[in-house]
């Protein structure tokens, strides 16, 4: 049946951001643990794990985040289990995300100078003490930026898990374009909640850039 | 474990295959050159323009990095033709991408604008160089080369991002994959034989754009 957009429809759409929000967390969450094993490789002195976090890097990043998701979605269910899209969703965007944090925080890390870490050693700090009080508290303030940058990014791709029919704030536009056949009011309604998503996060991420530039 | 891998099935779908790579290389080509062109174009209308093209130019911009390109793309399909404007999928495809990259380009090739110092327009200038010379020469080459790494791994994603125009039922390589399973039902090989395809061409990419490096910057 063709109704109009209704005021429902509106709400439905609204409460769709918290799908959207729950996927990038569980992938931000599931990220930052692949991340931070990719960046401390990718940091580390040895070749072997440097190159294994160059790999891991550019393979994620070679192939689309789509093929990622449709790899899990069916992949998984071969291993014997029967996943639910939202198990999919979340590993494929745990494994995607880690790989841009990892390079991001990698980035991170090796742009505080070794001089750094040797007086960290003078003072009588041990390996982990270096990078506990000397070293993270400072590549943190570098990576918080380009992080939050990222969050946007995923924010946007989590649009994606509705090919995998994960019902989200793209996959509740669908529906409702479905039940109303009005795509052009649904699909701009969308666009703009997703843009009250992510522009305040951009513009923090801006603003922490700058604070950031100043403070050096 | 009773799953047995079987990708012969899918292998005998190469003619399918074959299609799908041909229209992701041409979209990727056209988008590619397109998004460079009216990307530079905007960026050099946010940095030198007078300030209501520049709030014009930047609201383009913030507006589509904000939001997902698949949106973008279902508005254009699906929605354009609510207001009585019709695209076919492919136009469609190029149109939802190159407005895409654009706005990701200007915000690149901006940066490299603004990593000119002035001092270095002001010495083209006293050398006896026209307008034109001293934006090529000293402003848009050095530019670019200061965002050559940044810009062309947009340039790899997007061709990977390609891969969304398959949910407008574009048949590029990935929606190739979604006919070869309806086929075989050969899921999760399908997906693993297309995945291996597109990072063998961002491979070729990333090596191609290291390359052209070398050919255009080398004296620079």
């Amino acid at each position: 049946m063709i109704r109009e957009v209704a005021w429902q429809d509106v709400m439905y759409l609204v409460f769709a951001i918290r799908w959207t929000l729950l996927l990038t967390l569980l992938a931000l969450s599931g990220g930052s643990l692949v991340g931070l094993l990719v960046a401390a490789g990718g940091a580390s002195g040895s070749l072997v794990l440097r190159n294994l976090a160059r790999a891991y890097v550019g393979l994620v990043q070679g192939i689309p985040l789509l093929a990622w998701l449709f790899i899990f979605y069916f992949g998984l269910s071969i291993v014997g289990f029967n996943v639910p899209p939202w198990v999919a969703a979340t590993v494929g965007f745990s494994i995607y995300a880690g790989a841009f944090l990892g390079e991001i925080w990698r980035g991170a890390l090796i742009s505080i100078p070794r001089t750094q870490w040797e007086a960290g050693l003078a003072i009588g700090l041990t390996y982990l003490e270096q990078l506990r009080h000397v070293i993270i508290p400072q590549a943190v303030r570098v990576a918080i930026p380009p992080t939050v940058g990222f969050i946007v990014q995923l924010i946007k791709n989590t649009s994606l898990a509705s090919v995998i029919g994960f019902v989200e704030l793209t996959r509740e536009g669908q529906l409702t374009t479905a039940a109303t056949f009005q795509p052009f009011t649904v699909y701009l309604l969308v666009a703009a909640l997703y843009f009250a998503l992510c522009y305040p996060l951009t513009r923090y991420s801006r603003t922490l850039e700058r604070k950031r530039r100043v403070v050096h | 474990m009773a799953y047995k891998f079987q990708f012969r099935d899918v292998f005998a779908q190469q003619d399918a295959i074959a299609d799908g790579l041909v229209l992701t290389l041409q979209l990727s080509a056209t988008v590619i050159a397109l998004g460079f062109v009216i990307g530079t174009l905007v960026a050099a209308v946010l940095v030198y323009a007078k300030p209501w093209a520049r709030g014009l130019a930047h609201a383009y911009v913030e507006v589509i990095r904000n939001t997902p390109l698949i949106v973008q793309l279902f508005l254009i399909f699906f929605g354009l033709p609510g207001i009585g404007i019709r695209f076919d999928v492919v136009t469609a495809s190029v149109l939802a991408l190159t407005i895409n990259l654009a706005a990701y380009t200007a915000e690149i090739v901006r940066a490299g604008l603004e990593s000119i110092p002035k001092s270095q327009i002001e010495a083209g200038v006293s050398l006896g160089l026209t307008g034109p010379q001293v934006f090529r020469h000293v402003v848009l080459l050095p530019a670019l080369k200061n965002v050559y790494p940044s810009l062309t791994s947009q340039f790899v994603l997007m061709m990977l991002a390609t891969s969304v125009v398959s949910q407008i039922s574009a048949v590029e390589l990935f929606h190739a994959g979604s006919i070869i399973q309806s086929r075989t039902f050969r899921d999760f090989e399908v997906y693993t034989v297309i995945a291996v395809l597109y990072l063998g061409l961002s491979l070729v990419m990333r090596a191609g754009f290291s390359v052209c490096y070398r050919i255009f910057f080398r004296r620079s």
